[in-house]
């Protein structure tokens, strides 16, 4: 049987760091190439030495694909292809291949420059990274080699993120990545035909969740930003140029339009201003609202934020400033910090996971007094808010997948074990198909039906469709096809009898068998040809049997009556050879019924 | 597998393919020829269009006919709502089509006339920007013609007397199935039915066959499209260019070794290059400007649009008119600017670049940021009237100059010799577009820009693609008889070729003589196939067959499940001739002897009398009549099955 292997470098119960090493029909994939934001050492990056332990690694990988730009599925990329060497080919969607090396670089300056790590890429090697990828659209076809197609689907997760169905031969299997079964502000839903794949591979952030509960986390990020500034405070909101930055920028735009609020809203320029301009670019991955309304009016241009200048710290009165980088580890968001941090009026939201050893994960731990290098000391007054806005599927959304595609076994990566544990559970007992969650370096072997491709000869369909349609309809009748089996130059095909002898160039030496029985009975042939009919079709019901000029056919077996009236008639039974049974049998009848 | 042939344009194609039981449409181009032989429908009422003399055809005296003809610039025109000339209906019934392949925005206008109201059931498939780029077009014309007052009923008595008419309206084709526009409701229905799909993806059609629409390299969004089964291949190549512009560059690697290719609208103006065209027009609008006239460009709302202003916003600011306004005048000009910025992944690698930086692929946003471009829906917007500085550079449509802003313009500026009208569409004669101005004192330039493939592009394309067969529009074909016009340019290939023409269905040489299944692999393992020859072996099968959204299975019989008699025995092949000697022996073996042997006249008798059986033995046949007991007979089955190679 065939096999398909799964091998979890990273994403195997667990978040962060995902990559998956796929092998079917003699292809080997690699699925997302991301980093761990919760480690400084080695462990940040997959242990590419499990593939290969030394050598090149491009002969071990057919290709690498790559569903989305956040760093946990690509982080690692350029590792990858530009200091262990790897060269073959690499996919993702234009939107991520535009924004991917964007994040990239924004994590190297903070690995590199504030951390002092070493042994860390370069921005030339991101570049030269981002150069060796080929972009792809959704639904496009994509022949990797001969026989390794893939194809990507909308996954609603990000801009431009996707899920990847893969096929090797019959054996396919479905990647979602990350995705998210409902439309948010400014992503459509994912989306996926009912393509059958052997495997799903589906993420399970939210394995227990069972309602998303994004609108009411939405509505109490608003709630608590709208009381801050009422009285006056100033909120710092830092995040990263895009992805969660253009959501929370749509969400406090719309907010301040229904509310008619008048508090300046800022986003710190560079970065954010061309960020989204690639939401403007790439308006045909977001949502169908988004993308009717554009031309109208296109919801990254924003109206109430503007952008922020460094006067503006100082400046009296509350204000919403959106600030680069995300973790308060440098730059114009660590700046504000610091000014702002001191005054209990002021608020600070966190939208996303902070790596240790940043400010933002000391202010998130508690830290209410925070030590810089220059002995400078910034006392924590301020309000400290966490709020998640991933957009993941819930356990609603992972079941609707699998109903979506029908998977014929599914996988569990990029969660919580114990999450995974249930949600397995659920879905063997709902699907009735198995579910699988190896651990990061388990491998997970999933037996595939064998199915080979073969031709068959529209002679032998036609003849059966004949028969076949022929009968009174019936759905759970059989259609049985005879005909030969012909293997040549590793290529089957079915063959009618006499095709065959042609495609072989052989001539057919046809047995044929006839043998008598005698019968009295009074009145001419014919009659008592037409009595053994109603006879014979007696005992062989279910066959077809038919009569002309005193000739009876039972199928393919030919009963004559000949001799004078009133005298001995002799009936003639005769058969090929492959009909022996029927013609036996036939045979045999007659003689009985003649005693 | 046949082919139907439903427009006489081979520029506005539209092709019915039957194959594999399915009816598949390729392209539903609408031939919009028949509006020039209609009046004007001025935007703004005109006092000249309104007071031409009626025309009444010698001796003839029908009241039916009043003010259906008006006579102007001494040619008669009619005065009616216009009408265009749809794909022809009679041929194929459209309510059995299962599907319209749209290869590009210009072959598409027809689409309403063929799915509403004619029990149409298909699905309609077009990349995303084919689609919307065909509603813009769509949408536009629908306006216009509509929108400019329509007072005047349908006039049809006139085409009873076409004959009586004077030229060109007598030799008018077939006026009676012309027919006037959908209406908004009829359009928004049809572009409803449109499945989108992307480059090279692979659209299952009843699991009968693949359709994959490739890049044609024409416009935004053109395709050709790939019909694939398992063992058939076919080619639909219609509006494509090897040119360099801004759509994604033709994919011609998908389009070969097809066993068939069918070859449509091929570029309408062979004897111009479009870029010796283009820098034409570019001279043409700054010597024009620079005398303190005004140009009219006469187009449609997208396509080499993009592509002019792109040259011209250039070549002025070369030539010192930066500060000379560029106006685009059409109810979708704003959707039609915004949405072409929008379509990165449809673009050339160059304009696909700027995306990544990120920077608009056209440079038309930028022009209209900066004010040098402007857009309105219509001239008598108040924003667009307040602004409307001259000199200036209009576009607007329709290039037909029947309905549209366009009309007004000409009207306007015809009396002023420093205006110029540049007609860059390939679509209409620019001499019967202006014929109602006449006489024309503005200057009138004729740079037709059509970037799809001209002959010797296509010839060399079809050599390079190698069709087994390859099926033309008779305009395409060589003259009939050789000689007649001359050598005028057309398609030749040292491929069989089909020629079709409006109305006519043709069978082509594709023959089907398999179907791919899938063998399961239990059943296969049973199977013990047999070595016959070196490469070769075979074993005799019984499959059930199962068949699921027109996917073939072949699986175990006993594995089906289905009660019911048991299947019969598998057949078993025997062949070449029998040696009757070795027969004897083999008998003898089975403990049959006596066996007499008597040579006929083509083969011999074998006769056992013991067993009371007799054997006519021939070259490819033996006959046993045997009277003896049963197992008589399996002792000679046996006995044969020795002697003579079988499976």
């Amino acid at each position: 049987m065939p096999e398909i292997k799964i091998t979890p470098l990273g994403a195997g119960q667990d978040v962060g760091r995902s990559c998956i090493l796929l092998s079917m029909g003699g292809k080997n994939i690699m699925l997302d190439c991301g980093m761990h934001m919760g480690y400084n050492d080695e462990r940040r990056f997959p242990d590419f030495s499990y593939i290969v332990p030394e050598g090149p690694i491009t002969s071990q990988i057919d290709c690498v694909i790559i569903s989305h730009f956040h760093l946990d599925h690509c982080g690692a990329l350029p590792y990858m292809s530009e200091m262990v060497g790897y060269t073959g080919p690499i996919y993702m969607t234009h939107p991520t291949k535009a924004i991917a090396p964007i994040l990239l670089e924004d994590m190297r300056k903070v690995a590199v420059e504030r951390k002092g790590e070493s042994n860390f890429f370069t921005s030339q090697m991101i570049k030269d990274c981002i150069k060796k990828v080929t972009a792809v659209t959704l639904h496009q076809s994509v022949m990797v080699d001969n026989e390794l197609e893939i194809k990507a689907y909308y996954a609603g997760h990000v801009l431009g993120a996707a899920m990847f169905w893969i096929r090797v031969g019959s054996q396919s299997v479905v990647y979602t990545g990350d995705y998210n079964m409902t439309p948010d502000r400014h992503l459509g839903a994912a989306w996926i035909d009912k393509c059958r794949p052997d495997l799903l591979i589906s993420e399970s952030t939210y394995a227990t969740t069972i309602r998303d509960s994004k609108r009411c986390r939405e509505r109490d990020f608003l709630k608590k930003v709208h009381e801050c500034v009422e009285k006056g405070g100033k909120v710092l909101i830092p995040v990263f140029a895009l992805g969660r930055a253009q959501e929370l920028c749509i969400l406090l735009e719309t907010y301040w339009e229904r509310m008619n609020l008048k508090y300046p809203v800022y986003f710190a320029l560079g970065l954010t201003e061309k960020a989204n301009n690639y939401y403007k670019m790439f308006i045909t991955w977001t949502n169908q609202k988004i993308r009717k309304t554009f031309v109208q009016r296109n919801m990254f241009d924003f109206k109430h934020i503007k952008p922020f200048d460094k006067s503006y710290i100082d400046n009296p009165g509350a204000m919403v400033v959106f600030a680069t980088p995300g973790m308060l580890h440098a730059g114009l968001s660590l700046n504000i910090f610091k000014k702002w941090a001191p005054y209990e009026q002021n608020m600070l939201i966190m939208p996303g996971f902070c790596v240790q050893g940043t400010v933002g994960h000391k202010i998130l731990n508690g830290a209410k007094k925070i030590e810089f290098e220059n002995r400078q000391v910034v006392e924590v007054k301020m309000a400290v808010e966490y709020m998640s806005f991933s957009a993941h599927a819930d356990a609603k959304g992972i079941m609707q997948l699998i109903q979506y595609c029908e998977p014929k076994n599914v996988l569990l990566v990029h969660g919580e074990a114990q999450k995974m544990e249930f949600l397995k559970d659920k879905i063997e007992k709902e699907f009735k198909i198995s579910c699988y969650m190896p651990a990061n370096g388990e491998t997970a072997i999933i037996n595939t039906p064998t199915k080979i491709p073969i031709d068959v000869s529209l002679r032998l369909l036609k003849a059966e469709a004949v028969r076949y349609n022929a009968q009174p309809p019936d759905p759970k009748r059989r259609r049985v096809v005879h005909g030969v089996l012909c293997v040549k130059d590793n290529r089957l095909s079915f063959l009618d009898i006499d095709e065959m002898c042609d495609e072989i160039g052989i001539n057919r030496h046809i047995i044929r068998f006839t043998s008598t029985v005698r019968f009295d009975d009074a009145g001419s042939a014919i009659k008592t040809a037409e009595k053994l009919k109603t006879l014979l079709a007696e005992k062989l019901q279910g066959w077809s049997i038919t009569i002309s000029d005193g000739n009876i056919s039972v199928e393919s077996v030919l009963i004559k009556v000949e001799g004078e009236d009133d005298n001995t008639k002799s009936i003639y039974v005769s058969w090929t050879n492959q009909d022996e049974d029927l013609g036996s049998y036939i045979l045999g009848l007659l003689q009985s019924m003649v005693q | 597998m046949k082919l139907y042939c439903l427009s006489s344009d081979a520029a506005k194609p539209c092709f019915v393919l039957s194959f594999k039981e399915l009816l598949i449409m390729l392209d539903c181009g609408l031939s919009a020829h028949s509006v020039l032989n209609f009046l004007p429908l001025p935007p703004v009422p005109s006092t000249r269009l309104a007071s031409l003399p009626n025309y009444t055809p010698p001796h003839v005296n029908d009241p039916l006919l009043e003010g259906e003809l008006k006579e102007c610039c001494g040619r008669v025109f009619v005065d009616s709502v216009p009408e265009f000339c749809p794909p022809l209906d009679k041929v194929v019934d459209f309510s059995q089509l299962d599907v319209i392949l749209i290869s590009n925005y210009t072959c598409m206008m027809a689409l309403p006339f063929i799915t509403e109201d004619t029990g149409f059931k298909g699905q309609v498939y077009a990349t995303e920007p084919t689609l919307q780029i065909g509603r813009f077009y769509l949408e536009e014309l629908s306006e216009w013609v509509s929108g400019s007052g329509g007072g005047a009923g349908a006039a049809k008595r006139w085409k009873e007397l076409v004959h009586l008419l004077p030229p060109p309206l007598a030799s008018a084709l077939r006026p009676r199935a012309w027919r006037r526009l959908f209406s908004p409701a009829a359009l928004a229905r049809a572009l409803s039915r449109v499945r989108v799909v992307g480059y090279d993806e692979r659209v299952d059609i009843y699991g009968a066959l693949d359709a994959t629409a490739v890049s044609s390299g024409f416009c935004l969004g053109s395709a050709n499209w790939v019909l694939r089964s398992a063992h058939e291949k076919v080619a639909y190549v219609s509006g494509s260019s090897t040119l360099t512009t801004h759509p994604r560059p033709i994919n011609q690697a998908a389009l070969r070794g097809a066993d068939l290719l069918v070859l449509a609208a091929l570029t309408q103006t062979p004897a111009h290059n479009p870029d010796h065209m283009l820098g034409d027009l570019c001279v043409h609008a700054t010597v024009t400007l620079r005398a303190a006239g005004s140009v009219l460009c006469p187009v449609y709302p997208s396509g080499v649009l993009y592509d002019l202003l792109e040259c011209l916003s250039a070549h002025l600011e070369g030539a010192g008119l930066a500060h000379v306004p560029l106006y685009v005048v059409s109810p979708v000009a704003d959707s039609s600017l915004a949405y072409s910025n929008i379509l990165a992944e449809w673009v050339s690698v160059g304009k696909q670049a700027r995306v990544y930086l990120p920077e608009e692929p056209f440079p038309h946003a930028a022009l209209v940021r900066a004010g040098r471009l402007k857009h309105a829906r219509s001239l008598h917007d108040d924003a667009f009237s307040a602004d409307f500085r001259q000199p200036c550079v209009v576009f607007c449509g329709h290039p037909s100059l029947r309905f549209g802003a366009a009309v007004h313009l000409v009207e306007l500026w015809a009396n002023n010799p420093a205006h110029a009208i540049i007609f860059t569409e390939p679509d209409f004669p620019h001499a019967e577009a202006l014929a109602p101005f006449q006489p024309l004192s503005m200057k009138a330039f004729h740079c037709p820009i059509d970037t799809s493939l001209n002959y010797s592009q296509a010839n060399k394309l079809v050599r390079e693609l190698r069709p087994r067969e390859l099926a033309l529009p008779e305009q395409y074909a060589a003259a009939a008889g050789g000689g007649g016009g001359g050598a005028r340019p057309h398609i030749g290939a040292d491929v069989p070729t089909v020629v079709v023409r409006r109305g006519a269905a043709r069978s082509l040489g594709v023959r089907r003589r398999a179907a791919r299944a899938t063998l399961c692999g239990s059943l296969a393992a049973r199977a013990s196939p047999r070595e016959l020859r070196a490469g070769l072996r075979a074993a005799p099968l019984t499959a059930a067959l199962r068949v699921r959204d027109a996917r073939l299975e072949l699986v175990s019989p006993a594995a089906c499940g289905a009660p019911g008699a048991d299947p019969a025995p598998a057949p078993v092949l025997h062949w070449s001739a029998l040696d009757v000697e070795a027969l004897v022996r083999a008998l003898a073996r089975e403990g049959v002897s006596e066996a007499r042997v008597e040579a006929g006249a083509d083969g011999c008798i074998v006769h056992l009398p013991r067993h009371d059986t007799l054997l006519h033995v021939e070259r490819h046949a033996t006959h046993v009549f045997c009277e003896g007991r049963a197992d008589v007979r399996q002792a000679l089955r046996r006995a044969l099955a020795a002697c003579l190679p079988h499976i």
